[in-house]
């Protein structure tokens, strides 16, 4: 498409790096919250797959992504099909979606957790959104996760303290399923690209980001990750790819999203 | 046939103990001013089925709940809604957590008069493991076990529609009508506050009819009460109130539940309209962009 940038954010990367997750994905519906994973999907649909499906985060599916945020009076968005929220149930049942999310933790399984912390269940010591859609979601169609801060708070040392997304957990399994059943996809953070392709579905890290180490990595999770030999480092974005992101967000929003907005190179070693 | 009545007249037929389902989707086009005459009233004990906001929030700081049935509690442009988190982090409610989902399914079964709906939404997860009251079952027809998702029926359910007429038909223009058709189905009693109240005749025009998502056998009542959805949106009247929002969010923090309440509630819903800058200040609120 074009050259490799050399001047781009970390939000960037991970925007682009994320983007690879519905790559292969074809006709399904790709639902990113938040604004890296919405931005990354709209790339995805703006690029290499202009077959997903994408809502206006409200009630119509649309055939362009909106740009995110205020958009001028002037403004028509692309609906091509109404979309309300029982649709969207229907949709995830069929299995023709995948979405990426940002759950407050991850376990070794690809469980996650965004309803409750510590405490009890009866009184959790931080009580956060509640369940929302991820039971649902992550027994019905692929899911992929994107965390702005990689840390042992996110990847869990033991479960998750509270399951509201199926994993891959032998011990959890209904009967007569299969963990063949769980597609997890791919596990963007800000200091990396994981996956759960290892050895038994363990996590396994696909790509570093451009300065970040293997040490750094595994400091920061709260289990064991399966590393290969040879990790490559994460593509830089393309200045094609930075054109339709900046189209995308002509706010820059997703320069709020991760702490500080680093530089997508953290290698020190200059451009 | 006429099913107009007050919002105080809807209190008034609800009980202490009673489910009561709420429509809408966190900040947007909840059945507010039926819920503020909720917090008027002496009702107590009851068990809330709602895709949460506000709603709950305010429900369960003023003591109002006993049991909440919920997939989540959010204000969506403010994730978290402080007064609930309050209530769960003091062990203040029951709950039942559920997928979204879910709820949907419980509410169609109990629609449909059946008592759950098989699913394969909650396998695997603390959904199943926190509450003993959704079972697993066997299927007839294959090897593996499913969700049972109960019935989750309603002795009333409250929505906020744009507009009805005053046998029942109601109409909700904005962009999505959520879960409510379900809630007014599942429902032993259906109570609907309205933006406007039209002539049956306004629904002459298929357009207009188009946009009504239930039978009005399923109405019990109509309430006419302009802005009846404030804070939360009415698209296309009005959108959600952001600094209201914040300012409630903000008193968690401060004097609490009683002090917004204080400041806002008043006797009466006319009281509410003007401590808030009134019916056109509420219709002047822009919508949201996502």
């Amino acid at each position: 498409m074009s050259n490799a940038a050399t001047d781009y954010t970390l939000a960037e990367l991970c925007i682009v790096a994320a983007a690879e997750a519905f790559r292969g994905d074809g006709e399904v519906l790709a639902t990113g919250i938040g604004v890296i994973p919405r931005l990354a999907a709209s790339l995805a649909m703006k690029s290499f797959n202009p077959d997903l499906m994408m809502t206006d985060s409200e009630a119509y599916l649309l055939s362009e992504p909106n740009p995110i945020g205020a958009r001028g009076d002037d403004f028509v968005q692309a609906n091509e099909t109404w979309m309300g929220f029982s649709r969207i149930f229907d949709n995830v049942w069929s299995g023709r979606r995948h979405a990426m999310l940002g759950p407050t933790q991850i376990d070794r399984f690809g469980q996650s957790n965004t309803s409750a912390l510590g405490g009890t269940y009866e009184q959790p010591k931080v009580m956060m959104l509640g369940a929302r859609g991820f039971p649902g979601n992550s027994i019905s169609h692929p899911n992929s996760f994107f965390v702005p801060g990689h840390n042992t708070r996110v990847f869990v040392d033991g479960e998750c303290d509270f399951v509201s997304s199926i994993g891959y957990n032998p011990a959890r399994l209904p009967r007569g399923h299969s963990l063949d059943d769980v597609d997890i996809r791919l596990v963007v953070t800000d200091l990396c690209v994981m996956d759960f392709g290892g050895a038994g579905h363990a996590m396994r890290l696909v790509s570093l980001h451009p300065g970040v180490t293997v040490e750094q990595v595994r400091e920061n999770t709260g289990f064991e990750l399966e590393v290969g030999s040879d990790v490559p480092v994460t593509a830089a974005p393309t200045t094609g790819q930075l054109a339709i992101i900046a189209a995308l967000d002509p706010h820059n929003q997703r320069a709020q999203q991760i702490k500080g907005n680093p530089a997508g190179d953290r290698s020190g070693a200059g451009n | 046939m006429d099913k107009q009545m007050s919002a105080a007249q809807v209190v008034a037929q609800l009980h202490d103990g009673m489910t009561i389902g709420i429509g809408g989707w966190g900040p947007r086009r909840k059945p507010m001013a039926l819920v503020r005459e909720i917090l008027r009233s002496d009702l107590k004990d009851l068990t809330l089925v709602s895709y949460g906001g506000a709603d709950v929030g305010m429900l369960c700081a003023a003591g109002k709940v006993k049991k909440l049935v919920f997939a989540f509690v959010s204000l969506d442009f403010i994730p978290l809604e402080p007064y609930f988190r309050e209530a769960r982090q003091s062990g203040a409610i029951e709950v039942m957590e559920i997928d979204e989902g879910m709820l949907l399914l419980g509410l169609r079964a109990a629609a449909w008069g059946i008592p759950f709906i098989p699913t394969q939404v909650g396998l695997g997860t603390d959904i199943i493991a926190r509450n003993p009251g959704i079972k697993l079952i066997d299927s007839p027809y294959d090897d593996k076990e499913w969700v049972a998702m109960p019935a989750l029926k309603l002795d009333a359910a409250l929505i906020h529609a744009d507009r009805a007429d005053a046998r029942g038909v109601c109409q909700i223009a904005g962009p999505d009508h959520y879960m409510d058709d379900w809630y007014a189905r599942a429902a032993g009693k259906t109570y609907v506050s309205c933006d406007e109240l039209v002539p049956s005749e306004f629904f002459r025009d298929p357009a207009q009819a188009r946009m009504v998502h239930w039978e009005r056998a399923a109405t019990t009542g109509v309430v006419h009460i302009p802005g009846g959805a404030h804070p939360t949106s009415c698209s296309p009247l009005y959108g959600f109130d952001v600094p209201h929002f914040k300012a409630y969010t903000a008193s968690a923090g401060e004097g609490g539940i009683d002090a917004y309440l204080e400041q806002y509630l008043g006797a009466s819903e006319q009281e509410y309209q003007q401590k808030v800058g009134g019916i056109d200040a509420i219709r002047a609120i822009a919508l949201p962009t996502y």
